[in-house]
């Protein structure tokens, strides 16, 4: 399956994968009306320090803490796409409790949010890699690091 | 083959439901239920009464949930006896049912200490079940007067999801402080005030110690005057049926790090239990709703003859009320770290080089960072905890972890 990955060394830190999640999600077609002056709830986000940044969005486990964990049962598994059911949630966060990457972060509303791949929405593939201008993203299929 | 039997239809059950279907698609389950639901999530039922969810959404699996696992639910019926020599349990209502592997995941009962005049109370509420929360909500009225037994977790979610549908709500509690089995007095002294800011009354070191209809008098001298009453004192496993057909329990009935009791083929999970704590090394029950999940995910494995160990129990709560957060997780011993917080407090139990303990107050964001410190014993030599402890990143990790994490499958 494909997923986000981070090829840390690439990152400039230029926040634009945040934009293009934040747009992506928003429903709306014109990205200025979708963002500007508007505080974003993107659900990939810059962490790092002067020495080195990298973008952290859910990673979609093969085994999902968040999903065990959930006591909505709000999180599930469609073809290996963990996915929350925001009429189910009630922003408990237990889901932050547990995830050990943490890629989770309530939205606007309360409700949690997390990286789906974008494959509900416009872009179908994650806007954030196609946003990347330095591939410090990419959306591949790849195995575990041992 | 007799269909695997789970006693309970909670999240454990659920959980042990997943299991075997991860393994054997073909062999019958059967459930017993002795709530009338289909499994839901128990924990919602304060935020039912809030309004953030409905009975629609309070599934804690879909609709075709039973079906699509070919799973027989028997509602309304409880085991009243098992037989572990024969594979059998027999069911309150005097039916007979064979099993080839049993889960007890039969939850726990609340625990009401004998108080006098008790009976006297016409407006008494338990608040453990979707039918407890029914109940409760059709006696609220704008101006009732509550009185909740009980300053832990179920005490106090249920006095936030009544709040802006009653008149005023007072909770009492014997200890000195609320949340006393999670929190040291100062610590609950920052979520206490903030209770009070919306609207709580508290009553601590103090109990009921007889009641009128309309009435407690507490044990100081005080008398409180109310219209309902909620009991939410505590809560104890359902360990009856493993002990009296001679299986070990203690505080709950004691599970291997597969989930089997000392009997042939039972196993448990959930509420009931008393399985591997990782923090400390012992058996304790977890009395919360991932843990469930997860002992019932691996009994059901174990029970269709894979091979499941779930030796990553630690005990962890994520709970709001009024939008401030906490969280805790671990044990809180060993060296103590503070970060001070505004409004909060960022608390860290540091012990032979390890992360043992948390308490986060207000600032929970990726939490998870820490805990997963807790879960995997990951030695903190070799990562900048001064980092991490004022902001939960990964940055702190040597780039190699990170590459494990980021990129690539995990």
């Amino acid at each position: 399956m494909k997923r986000v990955y981070v090829n840390e060394e690439w990152c400039l830190a230029c926040h634009l994968c945040e934009y293009n999640c934040a747009f992506a999600n928003s429903g709306v077609k014109d990205m200025v009306t979708a963002l500007k002056g508007k505080p974003i709830f993107p659900r990939i986000h810059i962490e790092g320090n002067e020495q080195i940044s990298f973008a952290v969005s859910c990673r979609h486990c093969t085994d999902p803490l968040c999903m065990k964990s959930c006591i909505a049962g709000a999180i599930s598994r469609q073809d290996g796409v963990i996915r929350i059911d925001p009429d189910k949630c009630v922003g408990c966060l237990t889901c932050v409790l547990v995830c050990p990457y943490g890629a989770l972060a309530p939205g606007e509303t309360g409700v949690m949010q997390k990286c789906e791949l974008c494959l509900n929405n416009s872009p179908g593939e994650p806007a954030c890699v196609r946003g990347c201008p330095n591939r410090a993203i990419v959306y591949e299929e790849r195995k575990a690091w041992l | 083959m007799n269909p695997y039997v789970i006693i309970g239809n909670g999240t454990a059950a659920c959980g042990c439901i997943e299991g075997i279907r991860s393994v054997d698609q073909e062999n019958p389950i059967l459930v017993l239920s002795e709530e009338k639901y289909p499994v839901y999530g128990r924990p919602l039922i304060s935020y039912y009464l809030e309004g953030k969810t409905d009975l629609k959404h309070m599934g804690y699996r879909d609709a075709d949930f039973y079906e699509k696992n070919r799973v027989q639910v028997l509602y309304g019926q409880k085991a009243a006896s098992l037989h572990p020599d024969l594979h059998k349990i027999l069911t309150d209502q005097g039916e007979a049912l064979l099993y080839s592997k049993v889960c007890v995941a039969a939850g726990s009962s609340p625990f009401v200490p004998p108080m006098d005049g008790l009976e006297h109370v016409k407006q008494k509420y338990g608040f453990m079940t979707l039918e407890d929360a029914l109940s409760l909500e059709k006696a609220l009225t704008p101006d009732a007067r509550v009185l909740i037994i009980g300053a832990g977790l179920i005490g106090l979610k249920c006095a936030e999801g009544i709040r802006d549908r009653v008149g005023c709500i007072t909770v009492c509690d014997l200890a000195d402080h609320i949340l006393s089995s999670i929190l040291r007095p100062e610590e609950a002294m920052i979520i206490q005030r903030h209770l009070e800011k919306n609207g709580l009354a508290f009553c601590l070191g103090d109990t009921a110690a007889r009641f009128e209809e309309n009435k407690a008098f507490m044990r100081s001298g005080k008398q409180i005057d109310f219209d309902i009453l909620v009991l939410a004192v505590g809560v104890r496993a359902n360990t009856g049926l493993v002990k009296e057909a001679g299986g070990k329990t203690d505080r709950g009935i004691l599970a291997d790090t597969h989930m089997a009791t000392d009997l042939p083929d039972v196993f448990t999970a959930g509420d009931c239990c008393q399985g591997y704590d990782l923090s400390t090394g012992q058996n304790r029950v977890l009395a919360i709703l991932p843990n469930a999940y997860m002992q019932g995910f691996t009994a059901g494995i174990n029970m269709a003859g894979g091979n499941q160990v779930f030796d990553q129990g630690i005990p962890m709560n994520s709970i709001g009320f009024f939008s401030l957060h906490l969280m805790s997780a671990g044990v809180c011993s060993g060296q103590r770290k503070d970060i001070p917080v505004e409004g909060g407090l960022k608390r860290f139990y540091i012990q032979d080089g390890l992360l043992k303990g948390y308490i986060l107050i207000g600032r929970t964001e990726r939490a998870g960072i820490y805990t997963s410190l807790i879960r995997e014993q990951i030695p903190l030599e070799g990562l900048d905890f001064d980092l991490l402890s004022e902001a939960a990143t990964s940055a702190a990790f040597s780039p190699d972890i990170r590459r494990k994490k980021f990129g690539g499958m995990v």
